[in-house]
C-alpha cells in the first residue's frame, strides 16, 4: 500500500497527463460517435428497409476484438492519436446506434398517427414526440458507449496515442504492481465516474410524464 | 358538408377495403359510421383527413375536392380523436390540449383561455390538471381529453374513431351523453365510428351502417329501427331491439317521463301524456317543432324529442340502454 501511494506521488505528473490523455481520447470518441450514429439512427427509421444491414455491419465491426482492431488500422493509418480515434468511435458507433434507432421504432405508433393526423410535418413530429419519448434510449445507449470507450481506450498505447493504458503497460514491463495499479484504477474510476453522470443525466432526460 | 363520390380503396396488399362509396355527410349533424370489424370504417374516416389515399373517387368538403388541398393545412382544419387516445404521455394536459393551437401559431393568452374554456366543458378544473401528465388521469378522463384536444382548433369537422370503446360501460354512458350536450353547444359536423349499435342509436343524428367495404343503409336511429333495409342490417341492430320497439310502441307516454326533457323555451306540439309512443312518433313527424309538449290536463309535464322518443321505445325494464 505504501509503495502504491509513494508511486502515486512520484509519477504524479505522468499519472495526470495520461488521464487527461484518456479522457480526451474516450470523450472525442463518443462525442464523434453520437454525432455519426444519432443521425444515422434517426435515417435508418425513415428507411427501414435498410436499419437491419446498416446495425449488422456496425454489430460485425463490434465482435472483432479490441486489440486485433487496433493491429488492423495500424497498417492503414499509422500510428498516432487518429488511428486510436477511429477504432474507439466504430466501437462506440453501435450501443448509440442501435438505441437511437430501437428508442425511436418504439414510440407507440398510436401517438405519431395523432401527431399526423392534428397535422404535424414530419420534423415536428420527429422533434417533440419520436425524439422526446427515445431519449432515454439514447441516453442509455450513450451511456453504454462511453463506458465501452473509456475501457478500450486503454489499448490506446499500443498504436503510441497514449492514456493510462501507457501507465499500465510500462508497469507491466517493469513487474512494477504499484504501477500497474496506478494505471487501472483511475480507468475504473473514470468508468464508474462517467457512468453516473450520464445515469443521472438518463433520468433528467426521461420525459416527466412518463416517471411513475 | 362531406360528399364522398365513388371513393375506392385499395391497399398495396390487394385489400379492397372500400368499394365504390357514394355518401354524404351533413353539416353540424353527428353522423355515426357503424359496421362489423374490418368493413373499412377507419379507413373512411381516414380519407377525410387525408391519413389515407383514395385509389379512385373524390372526395369534396363544401364541394371543394380535397385531392388538391395541402394535406398538413387540411389536418389543422379537422380535429381528429383516434381509435386508442394517442395522448402524448410527455406533454402535459395543457400542451396536449393546445397543440393545434401551437401549430396554428395562435398567441399564447388565446391558447391558454382555450385550454381552460375547454376543460371546464368537460368538467375537468384546469387548476387540478393542466399541470398533469396523462397517466395521470383516469381512462375516462383522458378520454375527454383526446376529445376537447380535437376541438381546440375550432374546425368545423371533428373526426372521431371509436373514442370511448376502451371505456367501462359507465364511463362510456357518462361520455356519451357528455358528447350529445356538446354537440347541441358545439354543433360541428362530427363523424363517429363505432361497433356499438347501442352507442350510435343514442348519440347519432344518423347512421351509416357498413359491410365489407360497401354502405348497406343509411338513416335515422328511427328509420333504422322502423325499417331495416335487408337482413344484415336487421339483424345488426338486432331482431330484439326492433321487436321491443313494437311492443313498446303501445306503451303511454306518462311511463318514460324520467326520459324526457324538463325544460324546453322554443316551439313545441303538444300532445296528451296518454298517447301511446307509436302516436307521438307520428304526430311529431308531421309536425314543424322538433319537440312535444307532454300535457296532462293543461300542464306541459315534460317535453321529449325524436330520440327521447327512441329511447322510450327502446327502454328495456333493468335500465336505459339505448
Ligand atoms: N394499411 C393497410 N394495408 C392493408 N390492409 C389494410 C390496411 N389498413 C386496413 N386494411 C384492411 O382494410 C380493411 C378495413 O380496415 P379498417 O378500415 O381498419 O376497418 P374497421 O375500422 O371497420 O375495423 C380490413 O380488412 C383491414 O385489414
Ligand atoms: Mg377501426
Amino acid at each position: 500500500m505504501k509503495s502504491f501511494l509513494d508511486t502515486l506521488v512520484s509519477r504524479q505528473d505522468m499519472i495526470i497527463s495520461a488521464f487527461l490523455e484518456h479522457i480526451y481520447l474516450s470523450f472525442v470518441a463518443v462525442a464523434i460517435g453520437i454525432a455519426i450514429a444519432l443521425p444515422l439512427g434517426i435515417i435508418i427509421t425513415r428507411y427501414r428497409r435498410y436499419a437491419e444491414p446498416i446495425i449488422g455491419v456496425t454489430a460485425v465491426f463490434q465482435t472483432i476484438p479490441s486489440l486485433a482492431l487496433f493491429g488492423f488500422l495500424v497498417p492503414i493509418l499509422g500510428i498516432g492519436s487518429p488511428t486510436a480515434l477511429i477504432a474507439l468511435i466504430i466501437y462506440a458507433l453501435l450501443p448509440i446506434l442501435r438505441n437511437t434507432y430501437a428508442g425511436i421504432v418504439g414510440v407507440d405508433g398510436s401517438t405519431i398517427e395523432a401527431g399526423r393526423g392534428m397535422g404535424m410535418t414530419r420534423t415536428q413530429i420527429l422533434r417533440q414526440i419520436e425524439l422526446p419519448l427515445a431519449l432515454p434510449f439514447i441516453m442509455a445507449g450513450i451511456r453504454t458507449a462511453t463506458v465501452l470507450t473509456v475501457g478500450i481506450a486503454t489499448l490506446a498505447t499500443f498504436v503510441g496515442a497514449g492514456g493510462l493504458g501507457d501507465i499500465i503497460y510500462r508497469g507491466l514491463q517493469s513487474y512494477n504492481n504499484s504501477l500497474v495499479l496506478a494505471g487501472a484504477l483511475p480507468v475504473a474510476l473514470l468508468a464508474i465516474g462517467f457512468d453516473q453522470i450520464l445515469k443521472w443525466i438518463e433520468k433528467r432526460a426521461t420525459p416527466k410524464g412518463l416517471k411513475t | 358538408m362531406i360528399r364522398f363520390e365513388n371513393v375506392t380503396k385499395r391497399f398495396p396488399d390487394g385489400t379492397e377495403a372500400l368499394k365504390d362509396i357514394s355518401l354524404v355527410l351533413p353539416t353540424h349533424e353527428l353522423t355515426a359510421i357503424i359496421g362489423p370489424s374490418g368493413c373499412g370504417k377507419t379507413t373512411l374516416m381516414k380519407m377525410i383527413n387525408k391519413l389515407e389515399k383514395p385509389t379512385g373517387g373524390t372526395i369534396y368538403i363544401d364541394e371543394n375536392p380535397i385531392n388538391g388541398m395541402d394535406e398538413v393545412q387540411l389536418r389543422r382544419s379537422i380535429g381528429y380523436v383516434i381509435q386508442r387516445i394517442g395522448l402524448f404521455p410527455h406533454m402535459t394536459i395543457s400542451d396536449n390540449v393546445s397543440l393545434v393551437p401551437k401549430l396554428l401559431e395562435w398567441p399564447k393568452d388565446k391558447k391558454e383561455a382555450r385550454v381552460r374554456e375547454l376543460l371546464q366543458l368537460v368538467g375537468l378544473d384546469p387548476e387540478t390538471y393542466m399541470d398533469r401528465f396523462p397517466l395521470e388521469l383516469s381512462g375516462g378522463q383522458q378520454q375527454r381529453v383526446g376529445v376537447i384536444r380535437a376541438l381546440a382548433g375550432d374546425p368545423n369537422i371533428v373526426l372521431m374513431d371509436e373514442p370511448f370503446s376502451a371505456l367501462d360501460p359507465i364511463s362510456r354512458e357518462q361520455l356519451q351523453d357528455e358528447l350529445r350536450n356538446l354537440q347541441q353547444t358545439i354543433n360541428k359536423t362530427i363523424v363517429f365510428v363505432t361497433h356499438d349499435m347501442d352507442e350510435a342509436l343514442k348519440i347519432a343524428d344518423s347512421i351509416i351502417v357498413m359491410r365489407d367495404g360497401q354502405v348497406e343503409q343509411i338513416g335515422t336511429p328511427q328509420q333504422l329501427v322502423d325499417d331495416p333495409a335487408n337482413e344484415f342490417v336487421r339483424n345488426f341492430i338486432g331482431v330484439e331491439r326492433i321487436n321491443q320497439k313494437r311492443a313498446f310502441g303501445e306503451k303511454r307516454l306518462f311511463e318514460f317521463l324520467d326520459l324526457f326533457t324538463a325544460e324546453w323555451s322554443g316551439g313545441a306540439e303538444k300532445i296528451s301524456a296518454d298517447a301511446t309512443i307509436e302516436k307521438a312518433f307520428l304526430q311529431l313527424d308531421d309536425s314543424r317543432h322538433n319537440y312535444l309538449a307532454i300535457v296532462e290536463g293543461e300542464q306541459i309535464i315534460a317535453y321529449a324529442t325524436d330520440r327521447d322518443l327512441l329511447k322510450a321505445a327502446l327502454f328495456k325494464e333493468q335500465g336505459v340502454s339505448v
